[in-house]
């Protein structure tokens, strides 16, 4: 018998890898090995619908409990792969154990940036686990005082919506490029969230790396900003981003470079060795330059790539990036890469709430739509993204101009 | 406690039984149900648990909000008169024995 595959990580990409390769029928053996205790959850209601207790623990799990079971799929837990070597085709295991595979699957998905300055005090928080969730939760619960995000991305803002509308905190935001959400969204789009988050009280500080963080007095926290502003808070999120951990595939000899550099069929360096979701680089066409992204979209079709080639029916992964964001009551959908110097065509009105940025390339190809509050929109611009269709312009731009009959012709 | 009725992609059958309270997508997760995928988790952004219902139960259902007919629209299989997304539809008492079918693709 074939020693199987092991998949380090259990997460959106480590489970879906799992439940794939089941799927399409592969009957050797499947380890799943999580570092974190508990059955794998869902990520993204932690800054949001959990922490309000709209979306309640029992609907976290990504699958259930009998899952595992009924599909042979055995889930180790609280356990860390201290090391893997590829010249033996096995892993070993924090437990002491060592595991042969033949086939290897890194989704070691990302860990918060760490912070660069000297020992953080009590109360800054980072939040990537269910229990991060919760202890953020209860603090934010017992205090009275301010909280300051720092780190304008998805995640940091959708922590502050949160904190301002369920919690009713007075919320600060401190990002030190001069816009929000810098790396995921376009500029048009940052400005309406900026402009929601002032609407909804808080307060937005741009342009303002942070000098420190520093133990106030007693219970608070003094956050000083590059100008020597001091921000006296009684709890701190650091929302600064990840990195990808990619740690045991470095040391293993992989390719990494800011992710492990993987190729279209999700495949690092070490021929039986794959890497998916955000841990993953790898290459988009029409892009001179290789990818990294963190979301669910990418961490589940990557994974069933990499399923894909280990049942011998291999896939390309060419799929169009999508994500979501839910905060101040308003739905933000992604289709496509947002880069700098693309042309942004406005779809609807703005003032209604619910429209759409079109962003084109140079030479007129549609490459992103970001939709606001349009969610049959969103789907219809992976239809069209995926199927490579372009509107021009000024069909973009036109209410009236049926995108959807551009699909088929 | 109502008994939901789930018709899986390989002609099987499963009965489930339900809390009230939960949703469709999240008794078809607790229940190993095949066929509904639910990236999202239930944010109503994905149109990946995607089920037909029993029209015979129509009027006991929740109503479609615009947001859920708009992601209907985007549904990777056919969109029918009794498409809904699962985790739009709230279990409760008179749902009971509900036939509920899983669509032949989620994307």
């Amino acid at each position: 018998m074939s020693a199987g595959t092991v998949i380090i990580g259990a997460s959106h990409a480590g489970v879906t890898c799992a439940a794939a390769l089941r799927e399409a029928g592969y009957t050797d053996r499947i380890l799943l090995v999580s570092e974190e205790e508990g059955i794998p959850c869902h990520r993204p209601p932690l800054s949001k619908g959990y922490m309000t207790g709209a979306v309640s623990a029992d609907s976290l799990p990504l699958k259930s409990a009998s899952f595992y079971q009924e599909d042979n799929i055995d889930l180790l837990t609280g356990v860390k792969v201290t090391a893997v070597n590829p010249g033996q085709k096995n892993v070993v295991l924090s437990n002491g154990k060592i595991v042969s595979y033949n086939y290897l699957v890194l989704a070691t998905g990302s860990k918060p940036r760490p912070w660069h300055g000297a020992d953080l005090p009590e109360h800054v928080y980072t939040l990537r686990t269910v229990q991060d969730a919760s202890n953020i939760a209860r603090r934010a619960a017992s205090l009275s005082g301010a909280v300051v995000v720092i780190g304008g991305g998805y995640v940091g803002l959708e922590l502050a919506a949160t904190l301002r509308t369920h919690f009713k905190k007075e919320v600060h935001i401190v990002e030190m490029a001069p816009r929000l959400l810098r790396r995921a969204a376009s500029a048009e789009l940052s400005e309406y969230v900026a402009e929601l988050h002032k609407k909804a009280g808080n307060f937005l500080h741009l342009s303002c790396p942070v000098k420190a963080i520093n133990a106030g007095h007693k219970t608070t926290i003094d956050v000083v900003l590059h100008d020597d502003t001091v921000i006296n808070a009684e709890m701190v999120i650091l929302g600064t981003g990840i990195v990808p951990e990619q740690t045991l595939a470095g040391e293993a000899g992989l390719a990494c470079q800011d992710g492990i550099v993987v190729d279209k069929f999700c495949k690092t360096s070490d021929e039986f060795i794959f890497a998916i979701g955000d841990c993953s680089r790898f290459p988009v066409a029409h892009h001179a330059q290789t990818l990294r992204l963190e979301c669910v979209q990418n961490a589940m079709d990557q994974a069933r790539v990499a399923a894909s080639v280990i049942v011998g029916e291999a896939k390309e992964y060419a799929a169009v990036p999508w994500f979501w964001s839910d905060q101040l009551g308003v739905k933000f959908q992604t289709a496509g890469i947002i880069e700098d110097g693309m042309t942004c065509v406005v779809r609807g009105e703005k003032s209604s709430g619910k429209y759409a940025l079109f962003h084109f390339y140079s030479n007129g190809r549609l490459g992103a739509v970001e939709t606001i509050n349009q969610p049959a929109l969103h789907m219809l611009a992976r239809r069209l993204l995926a199927a490579e269709i372009s509107p021009d312009m000024q069909q973009a731009g036109d209410v009236q101009f049926d995108l959807k009959g551009l699909i088929g012709k | 406690m109502p008994e939901l009725i789930f018709h899986q992609r390989d002609g099987s059958v499963r009965k489930v039984d339900a809390k009230s309270g939960v949703s469709v997508m999240q008794l078809a997760i607790q229940a190993n149900i095949r066929g509904i995928d639910a990236e999202c988790g239930g944010a109503c952004a994905c149109a990946t648990c995607h089920v037909y219902i029993d029209e015979s139960y129509s009027d006991r259902l929740p109503d479609l909000t615009d947001e859920e007919s708009e992601m209907l629209e985007g549904v990777a299989a056919e969109r029918r008169p009794n498409s809904r997304l699962a985790c739009q539809v709230m279990v409760d008492d008179s749902m009971d024995g509900m036939g509920i079918e899983v669509p032949d693709r989620q994307f």
